[in-house]
């Protein structure tokens, strides 16, 4: 049985990662696994992770989350999480998810001019 | 959904999935607000998690509960994994067995209004959740 791969698209010099399912686990790896690849090809600075269509952040998904982030340091990349619901968030702080080293923007513009700026002072730096 | 309990077999990864919709779907038939749908989803996630990756597969009963005029939803998870050694090191947050950060426990707990957890090593697992509207 083949595994469902999210897609992941290039927006400008930067992934975008929408996540529009109902991940199970074997589905987050390939995902983590999938990013890492790409990141390593492309050489992309940054990545964007879209979750408004995300209800349900557990600790394995918010986990993902925080590997994709630390994975793409790793890499020379900034991750930025954009589009998270309400009640994830305020379910996430009750699980005490804390999302270190994760940026968060409102949405996909926001995001995108965060890893602008992320990827500036990195360039600066 | 009118049925007011029913049983869903936990067996491999993709069940964590049915176990969301599914929950989704008896906090929405209670009217639970969205924060509380969410949290109690949530909540429901991880511990059919543990059930499957800890627990060796299992499964969750659930049974819609009712007092006076209040809704209520409960959910009990059972396993025949090996129980867990040390009930208060795993309710206490960052400790974990596996390779996870340890939140599933003391993080479904905070998010229901009930939580139970039966177990000792070698007899498996039960753990109780439940939400009022």
């Amino acid at each position: 049985m083949s595994i469902q791969r999210i897609p992941i698209l290039k927006l400008e010099s930067y992934l975008l990662v929408t996540i529009q399912v109902d991940m199970d686990d074997t589905v987050a790896e390939a995902l983590q696994e999938d990013l890492t690849e790409r990141l390593s090809q492309t050489g992309s600075a940054g990545v964007l992770i879209d979750i408004s269509a995300v209800y349900i952040v557990d600790s394995f998904i918010g986990r993902m989350i925080g590997n994709i982030a630390a994975m793409s340091r790793l890499f020379g990349a900034t991750t930025v999480v954009v589009g998270m619901q309400p009640a994830v968030a305020i379910t996430l702080v009750e699980l005490g998810l804390s999302f270190n080293g994760v940026l968060t923007a409102l949405n996909v513009d926001k995001g995108m001019e965060r890893l602008r700026q992320a990827v500036e002072a990195v360039d600066i730096g | 959904m009118s049925d007011a309990q029913g049983t869903l077999l936990l067996k491999n990864e993709h069940d964590v999935v049915l176990v969301r919709q599914l929950v989704r779907q008896l906090t929405m038939d209670a009217a639970f607000s969205l924060v509380d749908q969410t949290k109690f989803v949530t909540a429901a996630s991880e511990i059919g998690r543990n059930v499957i990756v800890y627990g060796k597969g299992g499964e969750m009963h659930w049974e819609k509960l009712r007092v006076g005029d209040r809704n209520g939803l409960r959910l009990c998870f059972k396993d025949q994994g090996p129980g867990i050694a040390d009930l208060e090191k795993a309710m206490t947050d960052g400790w974990s067995s596996g390779n996870g950060l340890g939140m599933g426990l003391p993080g479904a707990r905070r998010l229901v209004n009930e939580f139970d957890v039966q177990t000792s090593p070698g007899e498996g697992t039960c753990v109780s959740l439940t939400r009022w509207k």
